[in-house]
């Protein structure tokens, strides 16, 4: 895989100014509050990877950010302006500046990867044929496609749907990227990879990540700063080496933070496998044994 | 578990709300759509891909060519048989081309058309956009800044529209074409020499745009509810099971009121 090199050769100081900013977000689901005030930062040229459990509420975070879903309370603001006040015409400019790789891919499965790829340069520029051609071929190159510019989605494995979605997300050369579950369903080389391709993204051409995910390895690999999100609150907000640090320290008695360390290491005992234990297992076994249930 | 006693006023309550909410997302659906057909063709910013449009018309209209022409010869067929009898009691045997003339192009060419694509075009409309909900390529057109009416609705909505009126015409000609074929082969030289000639004293041009103005609308609808039934699709497989189903039955429903409608306007109106 080529890497384009950068078109500026001085790279500036990361500008303090965060690019997004989500402040006090709560959001439910009829009864069901899956985030309650949930404070966030993403600054430009960095990485920034969001994890936590199954159900912590990360994927409702990330539809929060891309302007899928509206927040209860709080609100999410992008180049320094709330997502929730601005019109259409206006969501849509900003969405042209952010890409995003979902966790399928998403390509749209009547289109060949080629096109899937020109689709955002069709619609959102006033570029002739030839020149969208020449830069869906960049932008499969990036990500190793260059081969597959005529295959199906239904003909390409999961991990080349991936990579197809990825070159498809940077095809307008945005200035934020998000991935949802990047690592989900691909091989350890795949993996590390489309890890590689993010860091080179994030390096060379200072784009923004934001990374929700639950593989260690790979979010050790490729942040550089981590968010900690359990039952729709952050735990923990950190550069990779504070992250790191809890990960190899050893227990002080404080919950929230043993809790974190379980979950970096990918430990079975721990304050998570507790909680789950809590729930009246014994007690439902024997209501069962005595005939008292509902059926 | 306790049973609920249920409230039939709720239940009717219940159905009107649901009713009117389907109503009126349609509406908002069909408004939303006619902006884009307007920009579309009226403003440089907005481009209606024509090639969307046309494959969209072979999809709906081409490939549903043979069973619409084996449908509707059929009809004439069954029209003329069934007529046949109760008109040679009154000796007006050879009227059969007259009744299935009106019939066929006031009524039966439209309907039968709409109902035949309600399964055919309607059906895969719904289920092919309620996959891509599914498979998030919805959620990725919009966070792409494309807009799924105007890339996904439009396209089809004007494809089956065009389609379901060209279609009906081949319907007209198929049912008479059916009638004739019955008069030569089984009812007999007094029928069928005066087959065309009394068809054509009888049709009227306001028979034949009359039936193409509700196959123009039945199209819309149709289509409408295909992509409407598609884009609310929650819930993966069943779900989209669920649309397509309601999607052909919803849309017979609609033909037949919006038929209905419309022949008691043209009736009260002497159309």
């Amino acid at each position: 895989m080529t890497v384009m090199q950068s078109t500026t050769d001085k790279r500036q100081p990361p500008k303090p100014f965060p690019v997004i900013r989500v402040e006090n977000l709560v959001k439910r689901f009829g009864e069901r509050t899956i985030l309650s005030g949930v404070n966030l930062e993403v600054y430009p040229g960095q990485t920034t990877v969001v994890m936590g459990g199954s159900g912590c509420g990360k994927s409702t975070l990330l539809r929060h950010l891309i302007g899928s879903v509206w927040p209860d309370e709080g609100h999410v603001e992008m180049f320094g302006r709330n997502l929730c006040e601005m019109s259409e015409a206006e969501l849509d400019d900003v969405r042209k500046r952010f890409g995003i790789l979902f966790q399928s891919g998403a390509l749209f499965n009547s289109m060949t990867v080629g096109e899937n790829v020109a689709l955002p340069l069709k619609e959102h520029t006033d570029l002739d044929e030839d020149t969208i051609e020449i830069m869906v071929r960049i932008k499969l190159e990036l990500v190793g496609l260059r081969y597959a510019v005529d295959l199906m989605p239904s003909e390409i494995s999961g991990g080349m749907k991936k990579r197809a979605g990825l070159a498809r997300a940077i095809a307008l050369d945005p200035e934020i990227l998000f991935y949802d579950e990047p690592s989900a369903g691909l091989d350890p080389v795949t993996s590390a990879e489309i890890d590689q391709l993010m860091m080179d993204l994030s390096s060379k051409l200072g784009v923004a990540s934001v990374v929700v995910t639950h593989e260690m390895d790979s979010a050790f690999r490729i942040a550089d700063r981590m968010v900690m999100l359990d039952g729709g609150v952050v735990l923990k907000t950190g550069t990779r080496d504070q992250f790191e640090a809890i990960r190899d320290g050893e227990s002080a008695g404080d919950e929230t933070t043993d809790l974190i360390r379980q979950f970096l290491r990918g430990d079975s005992a721990g304050p998570i496998t507790e909680r789950r234990k809590a729930g009246g297992y014994e007690q439902d076994i024997l209501d069962v044994a005595e005939g008292r249930y509902a059926r | 578990m306790a049973e609920r006693r249920v409230n039939p006023v709720e239940l009717i309550g219940a159905a009107f709300l649901s009713g009117l909410q389907y109503t009126g997302g349609m509406a908002l659906l069909l408004g939303a759509a006619a902006r884009w057909t307007v920009a579309g063709l009226f403003t440089r910013k907005v481009r209606l891909s024509r090639d969307a449009v046309a494959a969209q018309t072979v999809r709906v209209g081409v490939r549903s060519l043979g069973i619409v022409v084996l449908v509707q010869m059929f009809i004439g067929v069954i029209l003329a048989l069934q007529m046949a009898p109760p008109l040679s009691d009154f000796g007006q045997e050879a009227q059969i081309s007259s009744i299935i003339g009106v019939a066929g192009f006031r009524m039966l060419g439209p309907i039968i058309t709409a109902v035949v694509l309600s399964g055919f075009a309607g059906a895969s409309i719904a289920a092919e956009i309620g996959t891509m909900v599914v498979s998030e390529e919805i959620e990725a057109m919009e966070a792409m800044a494309l807009n799924p009416v105007r890339f996904l609705v439009v396209p089809r909505l004007l494809a089956t529209l065009v389609a379901t009126v060209l279609l009906a015409v081949i319907a007209d000609v198929m049912i008479a074409l059916g009638g004739f074929l019955t008069a030569k082969l089984v009812l007999g030289p007094e029928v069928y020499s005066q087959y065309w000639r009394l068809m054509r004293d009888i049709l009227e041009y306001k028979d034949f745009y009359t039936g193409l103005i509700m196959a123009a609308v039945f199209g819309i609808l149709l289509s409408l509810i295909a992509c409407y039934e598609g884009l609310k699709v929650r819930g993966g497989a069943e779900g989209v099971g669920r649309a397509t189903t309601m999607t052909v039955v919803y849309s017979i429903v609609a033909i037949v009121v919006a038929a209905c409608v419309f022949t008691v306007i043209f009736y009260v109106f002497g159309i």
